[in-house]
């Protein structure tokens, strides 16, 4: 069944439909990861997005559910250049297209996915809709035009708070969206992670050793509640780390100011150097939006990572502060795990504020 | 961190002769690395001894020696260079050896030369099965099951504990040479005791077989700073138990999710970081394909052909890199040379799939064992670039060259069930086409998964392409049908074959439908940056990317493909000192090929880079797309000059000589025409097609005779035939190859043979110099010893080859450069062949006469005169210096190959002897080969009865220096008739006394045995050869090169006393 993705500059793709059978506006984005497609599809910051994969093989493997960076998909389509006919992998459940499915997300494929990419690129990240009927185009231009993609950390966060883990070391984490091996990660260091949902405003500090900020999606001047929240957390003085979302949250709410990159950062080889050892990790990264370097006040933060390839800012260390952030994704999946001892650090600064 | 300024002069070490296991790549990493030192002003002595490569080029280094790579020569060059530091990790396992002994023994240290890149510590962790065990061991990554033996009996005891199968892995020595799998106690003891003897420190590794797992390689880079990247990592089709040389390689990984691929990328990061590497360094894994666990199956702590194959998957220069961090650049300090504005310190993602598949040589060695296992046995690889994993596989496969289009190999065809499942359970060079087979007769995946262990994903892409022939050959063929059979990467013709339509109405329909092949970038970065790389593969998605102008004319040159005997890197030599020349003359270049391990497919050589196959479709393509004004082929071998027709059909220009010209040289006929008209002589013989034709010529010729397809290269299925039994076997075993092309009879003529290079402009000629041979005619000229200048031919005699090279030059019309071979017999000089091409002699001609040969056919092709040109015409200035091109084999990797010479090509490579003194360059050039020159000791002398007398005065000569000389009943009964002391041995195969005790015993220095006639492998002759090999015994099989030897050991040199030269002052 034919199928096709239409962009908002007016380009059309033409490619086979996968998955659920639903039209889907979405913003496209692309990811450069060669292997990890069910960690991206599940991961929430993806939300409202739809994926073009640039590796052209997807689905080799098959969906493993243990590899799940969240309950289900959040993303709104996909668009791949081949759906393998065979997965084959120990651990496979099942197919990615009975994955769509189950999901009710859409996807096309057998797309040029190098062109799509290279549009994206060139103009920019923008919104398209994926449809069978393209009759009247101008018709379809217009209504992705009004579609406006909000209110995205509210519908991926949990609705109600929980707690994973067993650990002597207590920590609150912030779900705008979180990706499940944040979890994983804290409570492998030996930490009872208690997750609150994003619009959470009362969170007794004294209750926890430390405070993770999640990732999350969306433009993060949309989240003016967190944002709030996040300036009391910043006063408490409880050792906070925040990655993605919560690196620019918090950077929000202590004066700095975010835009929005031309076609983003999504993939598994984002060279991030640390300024303070000179070492550069490889890093995964997901977002659509930065912290701007000069709007960041040299009394409160201090850059302490950048991007290799764009220069811009990759991490802030608070002064006087046990507060540091990331804008990278050190708990990966997909990707390296160059950065997971950013956790030991987090870890570490719990262990001597204690 | 900077470059180190300390840093101001170093010694880069090549990797030598090309052997199995260790081939071009290595002069592309060379390559790299010498120009980039360069470019930081860093003066550069080089040693290789081969002289086939482009990095012994005189513009590459300061100072070049093409000397033997031995401790004592490499030495004597320090000492008279005295370079601050040495570069070890880009010369393959042969520089790394060399530069490990040398710190060793703290020759290093006393010349103050400091090792760059990785410390003799880390090398060592690496490289040494202990060592590397117990660093494995601290940090926690799991290794297989194993041992260090240096007792047989100790390998015995060990796989009694472990379990049967184990795997023998000798320590130091390249390619797994010697290694194996041992499923008995009998192998076990067989394959260690030989693994003992050759590695270099008496060492191997026995292991717990883990055959079935997948594997997986990882490419590391590392900084001083710490910085660790991966820039690919590989899968093998071939689980583990098939070396990664000789296996099926995809990249990136197929079928691994991203927990495993992180699980192995963070073990190869752990590792690189343990070992303190400062370059490139590959990890090679096995994973279980039911489970997480992995075992680290080795480490190579250098610049290795898995890291060739990963810089041209991805774009990322690997050998430059680990030049720059080698002399102090940290990653991030390096730019990326393809985006130009990004950093080296980034990993590269593809949005297309690689695939390599090895090139073989068992069409030149019939009676090889075509199994596949631990011991490396391709002489060379293609790789395909293209968006499917289908595609890849179908571009790999018709750039091999074997006549094989797709996935049918018609000799499974008429194999029974049974014979198909029996045949799957060997893994062999042809199991992709036994499987596709399987799969035809109805096959499930799921059985040939469970016979073979080969994953399901791989065999089901296989699968895809066996249903496509099938869909093609039984429903009508529509447009969309047709898109997909090309996406899937089916030729037109194969499509045309399937559904019984013609070639050009497939590319009629193709052109109405716009189903046309696009070309897409290389980047390194799957579009996520914009890049300028003029790298590009084929594609039939829509959108063409390879559209830079630059408004110059543009000529195309074609490449020669993968290496394999008889065509080999000289080849890649040659095209890409025809681009440089290109470029120097204001053109724009584009060149084609589908080798990874070369310098003509490194991205920055071409103004653009075509990685195709090299069938007349594919070049198709490029010219539709690029519209050359023409196309150069005679500098990519025979595989560039197959298609000069297709080209000429096409309406491309044919630069140098024409078409029509190439053809009067091959074609029997028109040569012989050309040859009378010129009143030159040649053996007489005709042009057959059928066994009888051929032996009624063979008879009037009188025997012997010479046997051969035209149109080869190499002398593949050349053979002297001495009765009618013989041609006949000859004829059968050419006609197994398809033949679209007459066979050749020639009457075979003993004597002198020469060989000339030379350019011609159509008006004059220029010959670098004659080369003699010091084998006679009937060994190939590529297994000769080859002298320049010659030294014993008459002043009048190479006036006549001059005059001859003139007039057969001029009457062909060829432009450009020319080959000739000519035999002088009975004081008669005659033509043998003429090559219409560039000659693997081109490179070493050029370096020993100091003339850039296709520097000047190149500008001659471009209509530059002879008489123009500051060089001279008729013969070049004779150098003072000998040079002497000594062919080496690699006959210990072939189990079973024959290595008697004879006029098929058998050698893998070759080095150089240079010298003032012709008996010094023979010197070097044995020593080279790595040939022991004893001045005492043992010899087996076993010859056919017409070389008897002429193996009394050698007998004599050995006699007389102190040899023993032991030799075979009739050899023996015949010396000692003529008074020469002798040792009988007798010619069975086992007990006391015997051949076999004798071989084993370690103490015959050489052996001489000349093969009976016949290719039977059954022959005792055979055996003693190829018991000879499996013991390190050099054997000759050609008087000749004894004699030569014999030269050697009379004259008595010493290594210390010869000098080394710089050949830029030749």
């Amino acid at each position: 069944m034919i199928g096709y993705l239409v962009l908002e500059n007016g380009e059309v793709f033409e490619g086979e439909r996968i998955g659920y059978i639903k039209d889907a506006i979405c913003e496209v984005v692309f990811n450069t990861s060669m292997a990890g497609y069910p960690e991206v599809f599940t991961d929430p910051s993806y939300c409202g997005q739809g994926m073009c994969m640039t590796y052209p093989l997807i689905g080799n493997y098959g969906i493993i559910p243990e590899d799940y960076e969240s309950k289900k998909m959040w993303m709104s389509a996909i668009f791949i250049h081949e759906l393998a006919p065979l997965p084959s992998n120990f651990r496979t459940q099942k197919t990615l297209n009975e994955f769509l499915v189950e999901n009710e997300v859409p996807g096309l494929t057998k797309i040029n996915t190098r062109k799509l990419t290279k549009i994206l690129r060139n103009y920019g990240t923008m919104k398209g809709m994926l449809t069978d009927d393209i009759t009247n185009i101008d018709k379809i231009i217009e209504k992705i035009k009004n579609e406006k993609i909000t209110g995205l950390v509210g519908k991926v966060t949990c609705k109600e708070k929980y707690i994973v883990g067993n650990g002597s070391i207590k920590v609150a984490l912030l779900d705008y969206g979180a990706k499940e091996n944040i979890i994983r990660c804290l409570v492998k260091r030996n930490c009872t992670v208690t997750v609150f949902p994003a619009d959470t405003t009362d969170i007794n500090v004294n209750d926890f050793d430390g405070i993770m900020l999640s990732n999350g999606p969306g433009d993060p001047e949309d989240c003016k509640v967190q944002i709030e929240t996040i300036k009391k957390l910043y006063n408490s003085n409880k050792p906070i780390f925040g990655i993605c979302l919560g690196h620019q949250l918090m950077g929000l709410a202590t004066g700095a100011k975010t835009a929005k990159l031309k076609y983003g950062h999504r993939g598994p080889n984002h060279p991030v150097k640390d300024l303070e050892t000179g070492r550069v990790y490889i890093t995964s990264q997901n977002h659509g939006y930065y912290i701007l370097e000069d709007t960041i006040d040299k009394q409160i933060a201090e850059v302490s990572h950048i991007n290799l390839n764009d220069g811009t800012v990759e991490g802030l260390k608070y002064k006087n502060k046990n507060i540091m952030t990331v804008q990278f994704h050190p708990e990966a999946c997909p990707g390296p795990q160059d950065s997971e001892y950013l956790f030991d650090e987090f870890i570490k600064m719990i262990k001597n504020k204690r | 961190m900077p470059k180190n300024e300390k840093i101001k002069k170093v010694l880069v070490i090549g990797s030598g002769p090309i052997v199995i296991g260790q081939a071009a790549e290595f002069d592309y990493a060379g390559t790299q690395a010498c120009s980039e030192l360069k470019k930081e002003g860093i003066e550069v002595v080089l040693v290789n001894s081969n002289p086939a490569t482009i990095m012994t080029d005189k513009h590459m280094a300061d100072k070049i020696y093409i000397e033997p790579l031995t401790v004592k020569t490499v030495q004597k060059i320090i000492k008279k260079e005295k370079p601050d530091s040495i570069l070890p990790n880009l010369g393959g396992q042969t520089g790394l050896n060399l530069a490990m002994e040398l710190a060793e023994t703290g020759f290093l240290e006393e010349n103050n030369v400091r090792l760059l890149g990785t410390s003799p510590e880390g090398i060592k962790k690496a490289e040494d099965r202990q060592a590397f065990k117990d660093t494995m061991e601290e940090i926690g990554e799991p290794c297989i099951a194993s041992k260090v033996v240096t007792e047989v009996k100790d390998a015995l005891d060990f796989a009694e504990e472990i379990g049967l199968p184990v795997i023998v892995r000798p320590a130091y020595t390249l390619g797994g040479t010697g290694g194996g799998i041992a499923y008995t106690m009998e192998e076990l003891e067989e394959t260690a005791a030989n693994g003992l003897d050759l590695s270099r420190v008496h060492q191997v590794l026995i292991e717990k077989c883990i055959a079935g797992w997948k594997e997986i390689e990882y490419e590391v880079m590392r900084d001083a700073k710490g910085t660790c990247i991966t820039i690919c990592n590989m899968e093998n089709i071939d689980p583990v138990g098939v070396h990664t040389g000789d296996s099926i390689v995809v990249a990136p990984s197929q079928t691994l999710a991203d927990k495993e691929y992180q699980m192995l990328r963070t073990s190869a990061i752990k590792i690189i970081s343990a070992l303190k590497i400062e370059g490139g360094c590959n990890v090679q894994f096995a994973l279980n394909p039911n489970s997480f666990e992995y075992a680290v199956i080795e480490v190579n702590p250098r610049v290795s052909r898995s890291s060739a194959l990963a810089s041209k998957a991805t774009g990322y220069p690997i050998a430059k890199v680990a030049t720059k961090i080698a002399i102090g650049y940290s990653l991030d300090e390096i730019q990326n040379e393809v985006t130009k504005k990004t950093y080296a310190c980034f990993e590269p993602v593809l949005d297309y799939v690689v695939v390599k598949i090895p090139k073989w040589p068992f069409k030149k060695f019939l009676t090889a064992t075509r199994t596949l296992g631990t011991q490396m046995k391709a002489t060379g690889e293609v790789m395909a670039i293209a968006p499917s994993l289908e595609a890849g596989l179908m571009k790999a496969i018709r750039s091999l060259e074997e006549n094989v289009e797709d996935m049918n190999l018609p000799k499974f065809q008429k194999l029974s069930n049974i014979e198909i499942i029996k045949e799957l359970n060997n893994i062999t060079n042809e199991r992709i086409w036994v499987i596709a087979e399987a799969l035809r007769r109805g096959l499930t995946i799921e059985h040939i998964h469970h016979i073979t262990t080969i994953d399901k994903f791989f065999i089901s892409k296989i699968k895809i392409l066996v249903d496509m022939e099938k869909t093609l050959a039984n429903t009508p063929l529509t447009p969309e049908l047709l898109r997909r059979a090309k996406e899937l990467g089916y030729l037109d013709k194969t499509i045309a074959k399937l559904t019984g339509k013609t070639e050009d109405a497939i590319k009629k329909m193709r052109t109405e439908n716009n189903i046309v092949a696009n070309f897409k970038m290389v980047d390194t970065c799957s579009a996520e940056f914009e890049a300028k790389t003029p790298y590009y593969y084929s594609s039939y998605d829509e959108e063409n990317e390879a559209n830079a102008n630059t408004g110059k004319k543009k000529i195309m040159v074609l490449g020669s493909g993968p290496i394999r005997i008889g065509q080999g890197i000289e080849f890649d030599y040659c095209s890409v000192h025809c681009v440089w020349a290109l470029k120097e003359a204001g053109y724009e270049t584009i060149i084609v090929n589908n080798n990874p391990e070369t310098v003509s497919t490194d991205f920055d050589i071409a103004d653009k880079l075509y990685f195709e196959p090299l069938t007349k479709e594919d070049v198709e393509n490029i010219v539709e797309n690029e519209k050359p004004y023409g196309a150069i082929v005679q500098f990519g071998g025979q595989t560039a000059i197959k298609l000069t027709k297709a080209l000429t059909e096409m309406g491309v220009r044919i630069l140098g000589t024409s078409e029509k010209n190439m053809d009067r040289a091959e074609d029997r006929k028109e040569f012989d025409d050309a040859l009378n008209n010129c009143g030159i002589p040649r053996p007489k013989g005709e042009t057959v097609f059928t066994v009888d034709e051929a032996i009624k010529v063979a008879n009037n010729l009188e025997y012997p005779v010479l046997v051969r397809p035209s149109y080869v290269l190499g002398g593949q299925g050349m053979a002297i035939a001495y009765d009618d039994k013989e041609v006949e076997t000859f004829i059968n075993e050419i006609n197994k190859i398809a033949q679209e092309h007459p066979i050749l009879v020639d009457k075979y003529m003993l004597g002198k043979e020469l060989e000339v290079d030379a350019i011609c402009d159509g008006e004059d000629i220029l010959i670098p110099g004659i080369m003699e041979h010091l084998e006679r005619a009937g060994v190939h000229s590529g297994d000769s010893i080859s002298v320049y200048p010659t030294q014993n031919i008459s002043e009048e005699h190479q006036k006549t080859i001059i005059e001859y090279t003139e007039k057969i030059a001029k009457e062909l019309n060829i432009i450009g450069v020319l080959n000739i071979q000519f035999i002088i017999c009975k004081g008669q000089v005659y033509i043998i062949e003429v090559n219409p091409r560039s000659s693997r002699t081109v490179p070493y001609i050029s370096k020993v006469t100091n003339l850039p040969v296709i520097d000047i056919a190149t500008n001659v092709i471009l209509g530059k005169k002879l008489k123009d040109m500051p060089y001279g015409t008729g013969i070049y200035r004779r150098s003072e210096y000998v040079a002497i091109k000594m062919p080496v084999f690699s006959f210990e990797k072939i189990k079973n190959a024959d290595t008697s010479l004879g006029p098929e090509m058998k050698s893998t490579g070759e080095v150089l002897g240079v010298s003032k003194d012709f008996s010094e360059a023979l010197f070097k050039a044995f020593i080279g080969s790595g040939m022991k020159i004893p001045q005492e000791g043992n010899v087996l002398i076993t010859v056919r009865d017409k070389d008897k007398p002429e193996i009394l005065p050698i007998a004599k000569k050995l006699e007389k220096k102190g040899f023993n000389v032991y030799a075979t009943r009739g050899t023996a009964k015949y010396l000692e008739e003529n008074n020469v002391k002798v040792n009988v041995v007798e010619k069975i195969w086992e007990g006391q006394n015997s051949i076999l005790e004798l071989m084993h015993s370690g103490k015959l220095n050489f052996i001489v045995n000349t093969p009976t006639k016949g290719k039977e492998e059954s022959r005792d002759g055979f055996r003693i050869r190829r018991t000879a090999v499996e013991c390190k015994i050099p054997c000759f099989t050609a008087i000749d090169t004894v004699n030569a030897l014999l030269d050697v050991i009379e004259n008595n040199k010493k290594e210390e006393q010869i000098e080394a030269v710089n050949i830029i002052d030749v």
